[in-house]
């Protein structure tokens, strides 16, 4: 079984992901990084349930995809009013509260 | 061959009774926003108000028969029915929802939240001229969510619940169309919250690949019989350590905090008296399943991770709210150290920690309900006055509301004869007894700094002038916000003189570990005529989803209906190919 | 008669209820009277307990009232103890309380807050009677708390005026640390022993470990040392008396202060078996409190803030007892000193009241003929404390100093020169207030009676005192005229002497401490009657036995009144009859409390003394000096904070990546290959 090199593929997507929320500043980057981690995720858990010959990690991925997608959704609404109110979408710009 | 047509259903165990307090808030919210939508608001906004909190004291008042079923019937007297035994904790739909004390209690006292959340709500948006209940809707799904999370038996459940929660919550956060702190704090809130979220999700990956189910009861029994080395044990360590990340980001622990100043700052204030409770006792209590019951035997590797966290928040909240001039940040800071103060019980992973964390909850749902439930009020229209400045001189123009306030901060600097102090009591007593004084010691030097903070808001009320921006006008409660402030301060009373009861509660709200029951093939009834009992071996058996290893018994089956001919399982049974053990009992035996 | 002990807590809380209620509807005086009354009820009824205590047969009573916290296989019940020890405290706190309560109506006629305050009073003395007669750690705690919160809310009574505020902070910080040590040695007792209650931990002390017994007792001592205000943790109580003089009666004389020497009394079974460094310990910090505290003194123009050095340094005699083993002696001079300082503290009211609400003795003087009766009285506090023979003073002061000298002769000596400063600075308070020219009128003092060394220190003095960016303004207006300010006192004014509400009590007072040695006679020992009647509580503390002969007890005696009356004397001859130039007696050092208030305040990162009297604004230079107790820097730590919470979202993101790599990398270490 190739389990551990889907588990790479995994962490290393995970880490891109990891990367983009950290370092991008257009806020749909951040939205498509973290759809990058949760794909990540999802390559680990099918790799995981066929490795041990369950339907388990596939259903469980069945799950996460709308998960994603309604944090999707939510976020790019939210992203959307943003860039409505100030015309820009630069996360660096959000910093009317600090401290 | 297969012992059963392959078009044979299995159902899961179902007990509704488990599941009514979910699905009342459910059908709650969606009957509420699809009368909001029919109704095109032509139907006055405390309608939607007067629903929730019917919906919210429909689902406390379902979850009564449900504690007594744990219980036993006597502790809830209108319910007594003689004819049902208590039948203790439970688990159900397939044994990923728990029916235990822990679920039912947290449950109750998250229907009891909601009724206080939504007044606070109804008397903001009353004030805003609001006139739309999406607010209640949300709050009411993230409830949902919220109960989810405390009866999660599977991880699955558990991330489904915490996602429930969390998306309506962002969307929560950035409600107020008119301050862009609103719309920035459900960025912050939506980003951070998701990232924690992938983290978390990549830890039940870890987990499920490690031990090879994700039922909380499944890894319980899996770590209690395997001792994993090598990569495998990597690999459920890294799962237990991602899972404390997303547990430590939503009740915003040290240093997964950041977000909450931000976010308690820019939020609709009504709304934070929801993130602060609700979304904190939802958190909680998954932690405490997964952390104290599921990971039970491997308390070695996560309590010093929970013993430096705490560490950091209880002094790390008290020293970041010491700056602040925000009254919400300030409070945001306090829950932090609250926070840390909860984490004694977690730590303790014991029964007496359990029943500090839910003693804790339950104080701190009251006091934090209470306070920002002035916060709110002190804000006035537009929800715009936070600072310390915006509470000079408060105990004079508004001496109701600076008395409540007051009375709150004390309890929340852990005054003897109020809630926080019997909860910080609890706290402290539950890490004594692990064996980790040197923690107490911690939370007591933190309790020190923090009742500083407390202390200060209570001199700006009632000992400094009003400076010359400050808005003097009184401040009027609401006949809704009344009752929920009203409520709050008789529990904190209550709970601070009178802890018994709470108590009581609490030591028999502990999570159990209980064996899923088995899955449905039909309902049993009079033509039974077969008694069927399966032993099933570790690769599970054919024709049934999911391994489910262990003895099962089908109890009394009708075989007729099932389409089994009895002749030709006889035949089965003693040609001895069907790869498990079974024993039927047959009433009539065939041939 | 002894299950009427609930009682004498409850009534006060009836007070209080029932003026919470409908205090501002009885109005003045009848709020007042009401609440006197219920202190009054409440000190027959102790009265009657502790008659009733005498004719048990243990003389130890326990009243369960109700079980309050279970947890676990704990259970704490909220319950009452009553035996000789809290029978004697709940004697005199009650008696005393109700007479202040009683000269308060008098005090505070006209206040718009009257109601409010006796509520506040009737508080006070409810905590503080919880807090003796609790039957357990945790009621005591209880009260410990209730009595520090009345005390900052008494303190800020008049919260219009910024100081009373800061003062009230600064009590409450202080405390707060004595707080934490008060819980730590809670829980520390609650685990040894499984149980709070005295009835039932402290039989079984005897047997402890010496190092859990030394920890229990080493954080309890902390306890005690915030709350009796001893070194170094005195800085709050000069500033308390900021307040309205009956409340500064009331916690320097009979509550509060006395909080501190009454756990550690009440413990003493502990303090037996733990090292032998502890009671030591305790004997020297009361020894070097009582000291400087007495040398602070001296140097002080505020007729209160003499007084208020002055219970410091008294709160250090009784610490000095109990260090010595001399429990007993360290109760009786708690009595005594509850009588004459609640006295001298009214008398001070009294003159206050009657110079229209000015402190500064400088511009007091030849009161005696314009207020006899306060006079009278005070002539007797003033000789108790001074402990001039035969007031009551002298016979407790004297008990403390035999033992300390039995024990070790150099504390005696400290004890001896604090006695001394001791008789000194109430000699300078008294002639300088009662006696020589009045100085109420600006004109006609400012050449001729003071010279100009003094106003010279007095400038420095002032100038310290209040905010430093106005030392060179305060120091041109001191060298114009004597540093205080009366012309807001009318061209023919005179002193008055106060209303029969007020002086009343100070007669009763007077009485008191002028026998109140009778309870306890040095010689011969059958004249011992506290000692006999306390001694069951002492039993397992092992108490020191004098082992001095008569004769050198009467040696002692006799020291300590000379000393008394040379002190005494001194004072005359520098402040009645002007023999001595008084100005190189007050340096500076002295006047400001050596400095320790200020260089503390310094050290911690504040801004100094300045912020605590400027403002009451809650801006971060307050909350950095305020804080001074929990830590060097808290403030710049927090601030330090302030710096990682940049409001980018990408660095919020940044610290949870950081945290979940140091938790996995936690991880790592724990797998095993």
């Amino acid at each position: 079984m190739l389990l551990n090199q889907f588990l790479l593929l995994g962490a290393v997507l995970f880490c891109i992901g990891v990367y983009g929320v950290l370092v991008r500043r257009n806020g749909v980057m951040v939205l498509m990084s973290i759809e990058l981690i949760l794909n990540a995720v999802n390559i680990n858990l099918v790799a995981f349930g066929t490795h041990l010959q369950q339907a388990t990690g596939q259903a469980f991925a069945l799950f996460v995809i709308p998960i994603a997608a309604a944090e999707v959704a939510v976020g790019l609404a939210i992203v959307l009013m943003i860039y409505r109110n100030r015309r820009s979408i630069d996360v660096d710009s959000l910093d009317e509260m600090k401290g | 061959m297969e012992l059963f047509p392959s078009d044979a259903v299995f159902t899961p165990d179902v007990s509704w009774v488990a599941l009514w307090p979910m699905v009342v808030m459910a059908l709650g919210g969606l009957l509420l926003l699809t009368i909001s939508s029919l109704g095109k608001g032509r139907i006055p906004r405390p309608f939607y108000a007067l629903w929730a909190v019917l919906t919210s004291v429909g689902s406390f008042i379902t979850a009564i028969p449900l504690w007594a079923q744990v219980h036993g019937w006597e502790d809830a007297v209108l319910w007594y029915d003689p004819e049902v035994d208590p039948t203790g904790p439970f688990s159900t739909v397939g044994g990923v929802i728990a029916a235990d004390g822990f679920s039912v209690f947290l449950t109750m006292l998250i229907a009891v939240s909601m009724v206080a959340v939504v007044l606070v709500i109804e008397a903001y948006l009353d004030r805003e001229q609001d006139r739309f209940p999406e607010m209640f809707a949300l709050t009411m799904f993230a409830a949902l969510g919220g109960m989810v999370m405390v009866s999660a038996n599977d991880l699955i459940v558990l991330l489904l619940g915490l996602e429930t929660l969390s998306v309506a919550a962002y969307v929560l956060a950035a409600m107020d169309l008119r301050r862009v702190q609103s719309q920035e704090a459900g960025f912050k809130y939506f980003v951070l919250g998701a990232f924690s979220s992938a983290f978390f999700l990549y830890g039940i990956a870890f987990i499920y690949g490690a031990t090879g189910g994700t039922g909380l009861v499944h890894i319980t029994d899996f770590l209690a019989a395997n001792v994993l080395l090598g990569s495998s044990g990597l690999m459920l360590l890294l799962g237990l350590g991602l899972l404390i990340v997303g547990f430590a980001f939503k009740v915003a622990l040290v240093p997964f905090h950041s977000w909450s100043p931000d976010v308690y700052d820019g939020t609709p204030s009504p709304l934070v008296t929801f993130m602060s409770s609700v979304v904190k006792v939802a958190a909680f209590a998954g932690m405490l399943r997964v952390l104290v019951m599921a990971f039970e035997s491997a308390g070695a590797d996560w309590r010093p991770v929970i013993q430096g966290l705490a560490v950091l928040s209880l002094v790390g909240g008290a020293l970041g709210a010491i700056v602040q001039s925000n009254v919400k940040r300030l409070l945001a800071y306090s829950s932090i150290s609250h926070a840390g103060f909860i984490l004694l019980g977690v730590e303790a992973a014991s029964d007496v920690g359990t029943a500090a964390v839910v003693i804790y909850l339950t104080a701190y749902s009251a006091l934090v309900i209470g306070s920002f439930t002035v916060v709110t009020l002190v804000a006035r229209s537009g929800d715009r006055l936070h600072t310390l400045t915006d509470y000079q001189g408060l105990g004079r123009t508004s001496p109701l509301v600076a008395g409540l306030f007051t009375f709150f901060l004390l309890a929340q600097a852990g005054v003897p004869f109020t809630a926080g102090f019997y909860a910080k009591f609890s706290a402290v007593i539950a890490a004594v007894d692990a064996g980790t004084a040197w923690l107490a010691a911690v939370a007591m030097l933190s309790a020190v700094i923090a009742a500083y903070l407390y202390l200060r808001l209570v001199v700006t009320m009632w000992f400094v002038d009003p400076a010359a921006e400050t808005d003097t006008s009184h401040v009027g409660v609401p006949a809704a916000a009344g009752i929920a402030l009203a409520g709050c301060a008789a529990a904190v009373l209550w709970i601070g003189i009178f802890p018994n009861t709470l108590t009581d509660w609490a030591e028999r709200s502990v999570p159990a570990v209980v064996q899923p029951a088995p899955p449905n093939l039909v309902e049993s009834g009079d033509e039974a005529d077969a008694d069927v009992e399966f032993e099933v071996g570790p690769d599970g058996m054919p024709g049934m989803p999911g391994p489910m290893p262990g003895e099962m018994d089908f109890g009394e089956l009708d075989l007729e209906s099932l389409g089994i001919d009895p002749a030709e399982l006889e035949a089965m049974l003693e040609g001895g190919d069907l790869g498990f053990d079974v024993d039927v009992e047959f009433e009539d035996p065939p041939g | 008669m002894v299950d009427l002990i609930w009682l004498v807590p409850a009534l006060p809380l009836v007070g209080f209820a029932v003026l919470l209620v409908a205090g501002r509807r009885m109005g003045e005086p009848a709020a007042g009277w009401f609440a006197t009354a219920m202190v009054g009820a409440s000190f027959l009824t102790a009265v009657v307990a502790f008659i009733g205590l005498g004719g048990l047969e243990e003389q130890v009573f326990v009243q369960t009232l109700f079980t309050w916290m279970p947890t676990g296989d704990i259970s704490i019940d909220a319950g009452f103890y009553l035996d000789p020890l809290s029978g004697v405290m709940i004697l005199f706190v009650t008696g005393v309380a109700t007479l202040i309560h009683m000269y308060s109506i008098g005090y505070m006629h006209g206040d718009p807050n009257f109601s409010k305050f006796f509520l506040y009073l009737n508080l006070f003395v409810f905590s503080m009677l919880v807090l003796v007669l609790g039957d357990n750690l945790l009621m005591t705690f209880l009260g410990w708390e209730g009595v520090g919160a009345c005390s900052y809310f008494l303190i800020s009574f008049w919260f219009t005026k910024p100081a009373n505020a800061s003062a009230g902070k600064k009590a409450f910080v202080t405390n707060r640390i004595g707080d934490w040590g008060f819980m730590v040695g809670m829980f520390m007792v609650l685990f040894t022993f499984g149980t709070l209650s005295y009835s039932e931990f402290l039989p079984l002390a005897p047997g402890l470990a010496t190092t859990t017994a030394t920890f229990i007792a080493v954080m309890l001592l902390i306890g005690a040392i915030g709350k009796s205000a001893q070194m170094p943790l005195f800085v709050w109580l000069p500033d308390a008396m900021a307040g309205p003089t009956p409340v500064s009666a009331l916690i320097h004389a009979a509550t509060m202060v006395t909080a501190g020497v009454y756990l550690l009394a009440r413990i003493n079974p502990v303090l037996a078996v733990s090292a032998d460094w502890v009671l030591p310990l305790i004997a020297w910090i009361g020894a070097i409190t009582a000291f400087v505290a007495a040398t602070i003194a001296v140097a002080q123009n505020d007729i209160k803030k003499v007084l208020a050095f002055s219970t410091v340094s008294q709160l250090g005699y009784m610490f000095l007892a109990i260090g010595v083993g001399a429990y007993w002696a360290a109760i009786f001079h708690m009595i005594t000193h509850a009588f004459f300082k609640a006295l001298l503290f009214l008398c001070a009211g009294s003159v206050i009241h009657g110079m229209h609400e000015h402190q500064d003795m400088r511009v007091m003087g030849a009161l005696k003929k314009f207020l006899p009766i306060t006079f009278g009285a005070y002539i007797v506090g003033w000789l108790s404390l001074a402990g001039v023979p035969p007031f009551s003073g002298f016979f407790s002061k004297d008990e403390i100093l035999a033992y300390a000298f039995d024990v070790n002769p150099v504390l005696w000596f400290i004890g001896l020169a604090a006695a001394g400063l001791t008789a000194f600075y109430m000699g300078r308070q008294a002639f300088t207030v009662f006696w020589g020219t009045p100085h109420w009128h600006p004109e006609e003092e400012s050449v001729e009676e003071v010279p100009p060394a003094v106003t010279g220190t007095e400038a420095e003095v002032l100038a310290d005192a209040d905010d430093p960016a106005a030392t060179s303004a305060a120091t041109v207006v001191a060298t114009a005229q004597p540093a205080v300010d009366v012309s807001d006192l009318p061209d023919d004014f005179e002193p008055h002497e106060s209303p029969w509400t007020m002086t009343v009590p100070l007669v009763v007072l007077a009485v008191a401490a002028a026998f109140g040695g009778l309870l306890n006679i040095p010689l011969p020992s059958s004249l011992h009657f506290l000692e006999r009647w306390l001694s069951p509580v002492f039993e397992l503390g092992g108490p020191t036995k004098l082992s001095l002969s008569d004769g050198s007890i009467l040696l002692l005696l006799s020291v300590s009144a000379l000393v008394a009356i040379g002190g005494t004397l001194a004072a005359a001859a520098v402040y009645l009859w002007h023999k001595v130039p008084s100005a190189p007696l007050e340096p500076a050092v002295l006047a400001n409390g050596w400095y320790i208030d200020s260089s503390i305040t310094a050290f911690m990162g504040g801004p100094g003394t300045a912020g605590f009297q400027a403002t009451a604004d809650v801006d971060t230079k307050v909350v950095d000096g305020a804080v001074l107790g929990v830590g060097a820097g808290v403030g710049r730590l927090a601030q330090a904070s302030r710096y990682l919470q940049s409001g980018h979202v990408r660095r919020y993101a940044l610290s949870v990546g950081v945290g979940t790599v140091v938790i996995l990398g936690f991880m790592f270490t724990r797998v095993v290959i």
